[in-house]
């Protein structure tokens, strides 16, 4: 009996997780299938150094990522870039020194810089400050069951942009995307009760992809819904660097913890066998 | 240390002999751990080995965060993505961490429903359960002050929130608070010393532990039956109870073991799923998040201090008796506050002469309905504070209090109890039949 209130308050305490992108948010997110969903996911490391194009081509113009030390694009489980081209990477971002008291050319030691623009965003923790926009009240449910997550917004918000529907003005401030749920909503797209009737709302950013931003080494097309997928992929890794030795360690700990249990369960019946009056043997 | 009839540790060896002469260490580790325990107590006696498990995991990897955390406004949520990125393996034992709150908190809650169900805290264990609440207690503070630590969104305004109930205090509400935050807002003195008490409070809570299992080891340990162990002699003391090394030992590592399989399995696979995604954005004093949300083991009672709201009787009438002193604010503060007061005087309130709630028909219905309750509670704590959530939670506190003062005193006068066993041997053989060779 005791259990079942164990699961009980396991599903109630899920209730906490989301919230801030929950209530009245009715945003359209896309599930995606990323290739690092799930216990085994693994990163795409193609799919990374796309990502990575993408972001140093559009993003970076205004956005940083000033928590990533440039080295970790040369690890392993990342975009791994060979170590002479981290280094010509790192030497197109200029830093500021204070032993040198002047701006010169990134070394790997040094992090990717902060945003450019004031009012942007860092992006270096967006993956995982945008996981909670599920379900209603944010219940966790689909982050539980479908694996969606910042990633799978920050492809909706990529792609998300269309044109503004007719019940706005069109002098409405920003670009209407129907995956943004915090920008602004006019009055005129309200309901009586003061529901929305067209999803999402409107943000300051404009576009930033419209297929053919980039140009692809690897050859795969540069599509809209194929930049937004590797430029999601590739944020996901700049806010979990790790996730791949994590789940190894994860595993490796269900394994072994698995193998303890089995072998506590036999001893435990086996030194219980005499007092609960069975035969040891 | 047991009032248990058992056998004590004798010195063989010079050596022993020397050292017992002089500290009897041995033997009190030896008492301890082979403290006759009654042989029926089933599953739900195992989350105090997961509790300590808890303690020391926290407490382990709770030393080595700290020595990559820099505790200061501007640098503390660098340091913890630093620790997340530079430190090795800091991802992982940071991540153990913060489930580590959480794993901890589902134990102490499985630990005091199974204390609530069979009577754990009726005499005479009454000082084991108030220790027991203090440990509650000071477990809430560390991990309210630790969540404040990676000085993110949540910690921030979460802090904001917690200290401004002491605010609500009258006359003397907002100097409290001040000398809380150590300024007029939660900042860098805030951080500094919530650090400082993060650190410290743990090393209370194993004192207190030690004093608890001091406390039980005295009056040995209830049991399911809520039936005493025999104490005339040694032989009756051993068919009731087997020691405690390896009988309960192994079961209990069994028990933590999988326990562990499923917290390894969150760590490894979906660290961030108990967490709030807006910890992830650093503080800003300038920028309030939509919902301010604590962490799941604070719901139950973060929704008995929104529940009692100006417009409920209860608190008009405080606040007109008062002459406006208790207002809906300091209401709702000592309404919190005064829920884990009336589960710790549970043992004066219980008036059953009944023990185990195995035996009392209509105890069984009232206990489950609190453990409902408790999980609405949960529930509609992070829920909004609107319609209809807001009628639920005034329900669900009201029946909290109602279940201490009114319910568990009536209990005991109304209420027909079924037969107990006669002695825990019986129990035992009823459910094993019974033993070929006595245990020895």
């Amino acid at each position: 009996m005791f259990k079942k209130t164990g699961i009980a308050a396991l599903a109630a305490l899920t209730l906490s997780a989301g919230g801030a992108w929950a209530a009245g948010a009715e945003a359209h997110v896309e599930d995606i299938a990323f290739s690092f969903e799930g216990p085994f996911g693994k990163f795409d490391q193609n799919q990374l150094q796309r990502g990575l194009k993408v972001y140093t081509q559009v993003c970076s113009a205004c956005h940083g990522l000033q928590y990533v030390p440039l080295r970790t694009l040369g690890d392993e489980g990342g975009p791994h870039l060979p170590g002479d081209q981290v280094r010509a990477f790192a030497s197109q971002f200029e830093v500021f020194d204070k032993e040198l008291d002047d701006t010169r050319p990134a070394i790997p030691a040094d992090h990717f810089p902060g945003s450019a623009l004031e009012n942007a965003p860092d992006l270096s923790l967006m993956a995982k400050k945008r996981a909670g926009f599920h379900g209603p009240y944010g219940s966790g449910l689909s982050q539980l069951f479908n694996g969606m997550g910042g990633p799978e917004y920050i492809y909706s918000l990529m792609t998300g942009y269309h044109e503004a529907p007719e019940c706005a003005p069109e002098d409405f401030p920003g670009s209407y995307n129907a995956a943004f749920a915090a920008g602004g909503y006019p009055e005129s797209c309200k309901d009586d009760h003061g529901g929305h009737t067209v999803p999402g709302s409107w943000i300051s950013m404009g576009q930033p992809l419209w297929g053919d931003d980039v140009e692809f080494d690897d050859g795969t097309e540069a599509t809209l819904e194929q930049s937004a997928e590797d430029v999601a992929a590739f944020l996901m890794w700049t806010a979990e660097p790790k996730m791949m030795a994590r789940q190894h360690a994860g595993l490796v700990g269900v394994i072994f913890l698995t193998l303890l249990s089995v072998l506590l369960y036999l001893t435990n019946k086996r030194i219980w066998a005499p007092i609960k009056g069975k035969k040891t043997h | 240390m047991s009032g248990i009839p058992h056998d004590h540790y004798e010195p063989k060896t010079n050596g022993e002999k020397w050292l017992h002469s002089r500290l009897p260490i041995v033997g009190l580790l030896y008492d301890t751990i082979m403290i006759p325990t009654p042989k029926n107590l089933n599953w739900m006696w195992i989350w105090g080995i997961v509790l300590t498990f808890c303690l020391a995991l926290q407490i382990v990897t709770g030393i080595v965060l700290a020595m990559h955390y820099t505790p200061q406004v501007d640098m503390a949520f660098a340091s913890i993505e630093h620790i997340m990125r530079n430190v090795n393996g800091g991802h992982f034992i940071r991540y153990l961490h913060m489930n580590g709150a959480s794993l901890f908190f589902v134990a102490v809650y499985l630990h005091i429903f199974r204390g609530l169900y069979y009577g754990s805290y009726k005499a005479p264990r009454e000082i084991t359960w108030i220790i027991g609440m203090l440990i509650y207690l000071a477990m809430m503070g560390t991990a309210f002050m630790g969540y404040v630590l990676p000085w993110g969104q949540m910690s921030f305004w979460g802090a904001t929130v917690i200290t401004g109930l002491f605010g609500a205090i009258p006359f003397i509400g907002e100097s409290i608070q001040t000398w809380l935050l150590g300024g007029p807002a939660v900042g860098n003195a805030t951080l500094n010393r919530f650090f400082s008490l993060h650190y410290l409070l743990p090393f209370v809570i194993a004192a207190l532990v030690a004093l608890h299992i001091w406390a039980f080891h005295t009056t040995g340990n209830n049991n399911p039956t809520g039936v005493d162990v025999r104490r005339s002699s040694k032989a009756e003391a051993d068919k009731d109870t087997v020691s405690f090394w390896p009988y309960f030992v192994i079961k209990d590592l069994f028990a933590l073991a999988v326990i562990l399989v499923v917290f390894f399995a969150i760590v490894g696979f979906m660290p961030n799923y108990l967490g709030h995604p807006d910890n992830y954005i650093e503080a800003n004093p300038l920028v309030t998040p939509a919902h301010i949300v604590p962490e799941w083991y604070f719901l139950p009672f973060y929704a008995i201090l929104r529940a009692f709201t100006a417009d409920v009787w209860v608190v008009m009438f405080a606040s007109w008796i008062t002459g406006g002193i208790v207002d809906a604010k300091f209401f709702g503060v000592l309404a919190m506050f005064g829920a884990i007061a009336v589960m710790a005087l549970a043992p004066w309130l219980d008036t059953s002469s009944v023990r185990s709630g195995r035996y009392r028909p209509m105890f069984k219905w009232w206990f489950w309905l609190l453990a409902i309750d408790f999980v609405v509670l949960m529930w509609v704590g992070a829920m909004p504070a609107e319609p209809p959530y807001s009628t639920i939670s005034l329900i669900a506190s009201a029946y909290w209090f109602a279940y201490f003062l009114v319910i568990l005193p009536l209990l005991g006068v109304i209420e027909k109890p079924e037969a107990q066993p006669a002695t825990i041997e019986d129990d035992f053989d009823a459910h094993y039949g019974k033993a070929e060779t006595p245990a020895e």
